[in-house]
């Protein structure tokens, strides 16, 4: 018998898989075609203080083995959240979510951990920091040591539970900045994010998506996140949830080789909404297949 | 929704650029305004295809070739499989009709409007159909339509077959008691301007699941912000912001 055990900041999961913010909503759609709690965890859509609508359509773009999205974080705001979503997720969900948040300035950040802080359920905070900084030039708070660590220590304050800094890998040094989180207080690491890309329609020799722009994920942009995950693993202490690109057991196994504690499973889950359960009853014969007993021994093995 | 594996009983050209593709197996929960979304080899993402006919464990789909992935579809062969994704979107509300329901499809948006005309006619409706193509080259279905006994118009753009001009031009020729629509957003549009009842207006966007998890295709509306996928793909013409 093999063991897909793992563990992340103290907190155990029966496997590693955690679809990935933005690609499981908060869990129910997926509820009616399987039971989710054979998951490790999920993290729900990204929560910001107030609703939001999100970017213009077409927002969607397909690319080779991968896609972009220019969602905009749309989401109804974390006190509909409270009062809508997180009901309806605990009724098909009982073990610890994520919590992803994202925010536009580092007060935003504050009230939104501060108002889930108090609510049930939730095992991990998830801070995305790829967030356009609006008091700050607009560039995003993922893109310099400092601004991230500004977010975590402020966010430190407010929470008591793991709190796990999702970095943007759309910089020069991934591992400054995840080394400034660590630094200030985090206790994990989650990447990759997705990478800008743009998708441009030789019809209509326009771009597809109407922000131009937008965040281009799927199994094309494995490698980058496995080196990514290499580099930080050598770098930080604290565990790292590793995503991008993820869509097979194999995949689980790479990920976990390079560093990550626990696997999120993003764009794959909108193409294949069966496959976090499919890669969960995949994973024994792969293990064995590698001769692996533990998948929890196999964390950072590749280095 | 349920992702089963189909079998492509038939797959042939129909009109200009124009093919139907009949698909065999589990068809539960398939309904009238509904959508499938079909894993093609080699194509990331699904391609969401409208529900023209389901009868049985037979699945009927009407398809333009537009870009590479209809292009796939229509080498596609008998015997050879697709996963799709069934009972995706919310369908039309039959109960509304009224006796005399119209019926407006624009290219491909004319597919939807036959489930729904089967389905109106077992009730006892006596449906009116408008058809809008460009050009005669493209029309598709104008006899099925009429063989399901509803009074049936085309218009062509060109005016090359029936009444010249847009769906919209043939309004004067029939009276009627709601409308059901689906096709390009300008038509919708001009529908829902000429048209002097309610009704429900089947919409278009690009999806990134197609069964409400991404939030790609959001549209607002008077009732809140609607996912094209899951919360539509119709709407109720008062609830529509141009
Ligand atoms: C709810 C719904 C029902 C539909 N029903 C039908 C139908 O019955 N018959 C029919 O011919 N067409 C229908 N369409 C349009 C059909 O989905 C597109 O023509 C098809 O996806 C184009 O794929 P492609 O690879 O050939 O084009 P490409 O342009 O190469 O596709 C690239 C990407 O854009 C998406 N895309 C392109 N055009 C559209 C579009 N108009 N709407 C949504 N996504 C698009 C594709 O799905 C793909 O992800 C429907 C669309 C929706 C949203
Ligand atoms: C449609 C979509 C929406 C997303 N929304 C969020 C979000 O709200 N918050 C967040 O931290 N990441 C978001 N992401 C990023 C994913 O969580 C994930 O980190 C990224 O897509 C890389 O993984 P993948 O290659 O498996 O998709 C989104 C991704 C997609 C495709
Ligand atoms: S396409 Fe994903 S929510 Fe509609």
């Amino acid at each position: 018998m093999v063991s897909l055990k793992t563990e992340l900041c103290g907190i155990e999961l029966d496997n590693p898989l955690i679809p990935a913010s933005g690609t499981f909503g908060f869990g129910y759609e997926f509820a009616e075609i399987y039971d989710i709690n054979c998951l490790g965890s999920f993290s729900f859509k990204g929560t910001t203080k107030d609703p939001r609508f999100g970017n213009p359509t077409p927002r969607i773009a397909e690319c080779k083995d991968a896609m972009i999205n220019s969602v905009g974080l749309q989401n109804p705001g974390v006190e509909n959240v409270i009062k809508n979503e997180l009901p309806k997720l605990r009724k098909c969900f009982h073990k610890p979510v994520m919590a992803n948040v994202s925010g536009f300035s580092v007060d935003e950040y504050v009230y939104t951990v501060e108002m889930l802080d108090k609510e049930e359920g939730i095992g991990w905070f998830e801070v995305n920091v790829s967030c356009p900084n609006v008091h700050g030039g607009g560039m995003s708070f993922g893109t310099s040591p400092e601004a991230a660590a500004e977010v975590t220590r402020a966010v430190r304050k407010v929470t008591n539970k793991p709190l796990i800094i999702k970095l943007s890998p759309n910089v020069t040094d991934i591992v400054s900045i995840a080394k400034a989180c660590e630094e200030a207080g985090a206790d994990g690491i989650s990447l990759i994010n997705t990478l800008l890309g743009m998708k441009i329609d030789l019809k209509t020799k326009k771009p597809v998506i109407a922000n131009k722009m937008g965040g281009f994920s799927g199994p094309a942009i494995k490698p980058v996140a496995i080196r990514m995950v290499y580099q930080v693993y050598d770098a930080v202490k604290i565990p790292i949830v590793g995503g991008g690109g993820v869509a097979t057991a194999e995949d689980v196994i790479e990920m976990m080789l390079a560093g990550a504690s626990a696997v999120q499973v993003g764009a794959q889950n909108l193409v294949d909404p069966m496959a976090c359960p499919k890669i969960i009853a995949d994973l024994p014969r792969v293990m064995e297949k590698y001769g692996i007993k533990n998948l929890k021994d196999i964390i950072g093995g590749a280095h | 929704m349920k992702d089963v594996l189909l079998t492509i009983k038939s797959n042939e050209k129909i009109a200009k650029n124009t093919y139907l593709m009949v698909l065999l197996g589990d068809t539960e929960g398939i309904k009238a305004g509904a959508f499938v979304n079909l894993k093609l080899d080699g194509f990331f993402l699904r391609r969401p295809i409208s529900v023209c006919e389901v009868d049985g464990d037979k699945l009927t789909l009407i398809y333009k070739v537009v870009g590479e992935g209809t292009e796939k579809m229509s080498k596609m062969a008998e015997g050879e499989k697709i996963w799709t994704l069934t009972g995706l979107g919310n369908g039309y509300d039959l109960s509304k009709s009224g006796e005399r329901p119209l019926l407006v499809g624009g290219g491909a948006g004319v597919p939807p409007m036959y489930e729904l005309c089967k389905e109106l006619i077992a009730e006892g409706k006596k449906p009116a159909v408008i058809l809008g193509f460009g050009a005669s080259d493209e029309i598709f279905f104008e006899n099925e339509f009429k063989a399901l006994g509803a009074d049936t118009y085309v218009t062509t753009v060109d005016g090359s077959y029936g009444t010249k001009g847009f769906v919209t031009d043939a309004f004067d020729k029939v009276d009627y008691t709601y409308v059901y629509t689906c096709g390009p957003e300008p038509m919708l549009k001009a529908v829902y301007n000429k048209s002097t009842t309610s009704g429900q207006y089947s919409f278009e966007e690009r999806m990134g699941c197609g069964f409400g998890a991404c939030m790609g295709c959001s549209c607002k509306t008077k009732y809140g912000n609607k996912r094209i996928c899951k919360d539509g793909p119709v709407l109720e013409k008062e609830e529509i912001i141009w």
